[in-house]
């Protein structure tokens, strides 16, 4: 029997960027908040310090920051007639743990993404006509648009104090900036990072070829930054140990330097840390939830009743438990028919090397930062014509080269022996003139009536729960959008005077080893009425309205940029909608 | 929904001071940032000397391989004397060579190659059948010569072996174990000092690795120069001193 404790006016699902932005918001309404957190505590003196944050065995190669798969693992098929077969240890993705979340771990490439892309059905049919999309894609529109969430971008660009160029400040184009970009209202905070060599060469290849390149937005700070909670982050030293590392020089935003210092001063907050939330729980209606069941790290049951729940897990886990409280309607791929686990994506990525003259180049790879970077959008979401290319979709294309970390940088030539002295003189020879970008071209997946997340029927977390199972394999119309953005990014590393260049292209099928971003989206969807969607616009629940599902499991499909900065900006337009619309008189803020 | 008033925070407060009773397992974390001296985990460094898993046989041709991997060369030490036989004995006795933090539930069952690996043998327990099975067959080739006992030039042949799958190794796949001895040994060569392999910096002096510098903001935009620091680890360096 669970132990009760104490009601509450809110429990927040998972302590990540999204829990702690909600937790924030709604302790400024005066309610007493809790956030429940499956993994430990973590902050930048304990974990990851200056004296050894550094160390790319423990945090890249073995996992330390991570989500452990004996805690929490998935499984995984390409397609229904597999059997799928649990993730053993993380590889296409990397799924964060403990306070912060993603948030600690993350490059902090600080993307929004384009007014069409919240638009995405409407648009494409408009511009294309409806039979110019794929029978089985099931992409659709967000329930929003461009004006609804641009305020709210804002609010999280400076919550972070994030470092860019604006390209389109107010509907004027700016020099410098990505003229693409939907019109910003203010500038970036902080102004763009500084570029290495490579990145820097990029840009000039880019120009030579007729585009625009722009540096990438990042939350790792060109300088120091005081956000609007009076909480200072400190200016980026370019060390190169971001992606997979928790920054020990506070200068990449988290929401343990932007917001946790503040946050955990509140007397009507707090953390619970190592408890595991095993189910949300409903009211005989089914249609209210009373509160949530946890395990602590001793194995104890416990039971948080509150007025209010925010699922705020990581999304491939808000759609598990949702699908394990018996929330919504399951998917089921053969009807089209349930919304729970339907539309999932991850992204579609390419990448390659360019091998450059030792005697002439020398890019000093490990001097760079997680979001450092050229980039040129003329090939993403429907900036260019489809028309005559026959598919949809696009991502951009960058020097977004993170680090010269010696284990997973070094590259040589594809004909180098795999070890001997010939390989050494090849990682010797190449080692501070290649560029290697595993993401340069960082693709849109849409989505597809075969791709989703149910639960799986054999294997059990530590619990006893059935694992989310993954089905998803990639579709033609992502190869073919892949292939061509690598195209280009090939042309780019020719006119940067590279002498050799080896492109890694995306092969289908999917494969769950092959690290491809951690950009998991999808299965519990926000739209505009119940037959399409898990959540509404504001992303509450269509079925149990005082349950709002944070996070990327709310996209109906997957744009072609980093998913952080839409992540952020839809938790302080729910936050928002909550504090001046739900509280005042709670229910549904949608009526369908 | 008539709880969620606005509540006066000294009320909350009294609240939260009542779930702080000690029956309450759950670690709960309020009132501040709840940071203590003395509680970080720095990395556990190499200790010297001995063996942790392996045999001294088996140690004997895990040095001989990873020196044919890593040769010595006029570029570097080679991987025996570098450390990368005392790394992966160090790994393999710890937490990876267990898998900890692996999910090991079954039923185990072979899938795709897009599934992943799906063995329950650990890497511990490869190396232990593998090594046997490595000296079995390179006795069987080479007239009874254990891998230890071959020239430079017959050992080259024999992870070439391994490495094209024609050296067949008897209860165990020849190309995985040698995917595993590579991996280890080049993670081991590369890896910051403090795990036991890349001895004195050897592999970042070759390719021109500063190591865990942590400020580069002077260089960032230094473009097209060497950057010219000597490299330092985590734990220390011994020029530091001189």
């Amino acid at each position: 029997m669970a132990r009760r404790l104490p009601h509450k006016d809110v429990v927040i699902i998972g302590f990540g960027w999204t829990g702690s932005i909600l937790a924030n918001e709604l302790t400024d309404e005066g309610l007493d908040v809790v956030a429940i957190e499956r993994g430990p505590w973590r902050d930048t003196a304990t974990d990851f310090p200056i004296s050894y944050a550094q160390d790319e065995l423990r945090y890249r190669i073995r996992h330390e920051m991570f989500l452990r798969n004996s805690q929490m693992s998935v499984t995984f098929r390409n397609n229904a007639n597999q059997t799928a077969l649990p993730v053993r240890t993380w590889g296409a993705f990397m799924l964060g743990n403990g306070v912060g979340g993603a948030g600690l771990h993350w490059n902090a490439e600080f993307w929004r993404f384009l007014p069409s892309d919240f638009t995405l059905k409407s648009h494409l049919t408009q511009r294309y006509g409806a039979n110019f999309l794929p029978d089985d894609m099931t992409i659709q529109d967000w329930g929003i648009t461009w004006n609804d969430i641009e305020p709210y971008y804002d609010q999280f660009e400076y919550l972070c104090g994030t470092s860019g160029t604006a390209g389109n400040l107010r509907g004027e184009i700016q020099d410098g900036g990505n003229p693409f970009e939907g019109a910003r209202s203010r500038p970036y905070p902080t102004p763009a990072m500084k570029q290495g060599y490579g990145h820097t060469l990029f840009a000039e290849g880019a120009r030579k070829l007729g585009y625009k390149p722009f540096p990438q937005p990042s939350g790792n700070l060109s300088h120091s930054y005081t956000n609007p909670l009076g909480v200072t982050l400190g200016q980026c030293t370019y060390c190169g140990f971001c992606e997979w590392f928790g920054c020990a020089n506070y200068s990449k935003a988290s929401p343990q330097t932007t917001i946790l210092p503040v946050l955990m001063r509140k007397s009507n907050f707090e953390g619970r840390t190592d408890c595991e939330v095993t189910k949300i729980n409903l009211d005989n209606t089914g249609k209210r939830a009373t509160g949530v069941t946890f395990v602590d790290s001793s194995g104890e049951e416990f039971e948080q009743r509150a007025d209010l729940v925010i699922l705020c897990a990581f999304s491939l886990f808000n759609v598990q438990l949702l699908l394990l409280s018996g929330i919504g309607t399951p998917y089921d791929p053969q009807s089209g028919r349930g919304q729970i686990g339907r539309n999932f994506t991850h992204q579609t990525v390419a990448g390659g090397l360019g091998f450059f003259d030792k005697d002439k180049y020398n890019f000093n790879p490990f001097v760079s930062a997680g979001a450092i970077g050229m980039c040129i959008d003329e090939f993403n979401g429907d900036n260019f014509d489809h028309g005559p290319l026959g598919f949809v979709g696009g991502g951009y294309i960058g020097q977004v080269q993170t680090n010269g970390r010696p284990i997973e940088t070094t590259a040589v030539p594809p004909d180098t022996p795999a070890w001997g002295s010939k390989w050494k003189q090849a990682l010797k020879d190449n080692y501070l003139s290649t560029i290697n970008v595993g993401a340069a071209c960082h693709g849109s997946m849409y989505s597809y009536r075969d791709n989703y997340l149910s639960l799986d029927p054999t294997y059990k977390d530590r619990f006893g729960r059935p694992l989310v199972r993954i089905t998803l394999d990639f579709h033609d119309n992502e190869i073919k959008m892949s292939n061509f953005l690598l195209e280009k990014y090939g042309e780019i590393l020719q006119a940067m005077g590279a002498k050799q260049v080896v492109k890694h292209p995306r092969k289908p099928p999917y494969d769950v080893t092959a690290y491809q971003t951690s950009h998991l989206n999808g299965g519990a969807i926000m739209g505009d009425n119940p037959g399409n969607s898990a959540l509404n616009r504001y992303l509450q629940s269509w079925d149990v309205p005082n349950l709002f599902v944070m996070g990327a499991s709310a996209y109906p499909q997957n744009a072609g940029y980093n998913p952080t900065g839409t992540v952020g900006a839809l938790a302080f337009w729910s936050a928002h909608a909550i504090r001046s619309q739900y509280l005042k008189n709670p229910g549904p803020l949608v009526h369908a | 929904m008539h709880r969620l008033t606005r509540r006066q925070l000294l009320g909350s407060s009294a609240l939260a001071l009542l779930l702080m009773s000690p029956v309450a397992r759950a670690a709960v974390v309020k009132g501040g940032l709840p940071w203590k001296p003395g509680s970080a985990d720095p990395p556990t460094a190499v200790t010297p000397g001995g063996w942790h898993y392996f045999t001294p046989q088996e140690a004997k041709t895990v040095e001989a391989f990873v020196d044919r991997l890593i040769p010595p060369d006029e570029l570097s030490p080679g991987g025996k004397e570098s450390g990368c036989a005392v790394f992966i004995d160090r790994q393999l006795a710890g937490p990876y060579g267990r898998l900890d933090g692996y999910y090991m539930s079954g039923p185990f069952q072979k899938g795709t190659k897009q599934q992943g690996p799906q063995s329950s043998v650990t890497p511990a327990q490869h190396y232990r059948k593998a090594l046997a099975a490595f000296d079995s067959a390179c006795r069987e080739k080479f007239a009874g010569k254990a891998f230890v006992d071959l020239t430079d030039t017959q050992k080259d042949e024999a992870i070439k072996g391994l490495e094209d799958g024609s050296l067949k190794l008897a209860g165990t796949d020849a190309q995985d174990f040698f995917k595993l001895v590579l991996k280890n040994t080049q993670n081991g060569f590369l890896a910051d000092p403090i795990y036991g392999g890349n001895k004195n910096m050897a592999s970042w002096k070759m390719i021109g690795f500063p190591g865990a510098h942590y400020d580069y903001r002077n260089w960032i935009d230094r473009h097209n120069q060497r950057v010219k620091l000597a490299p330092v680890g985590i734990s220390n360096h011994p020029d530091w001193t001189q």
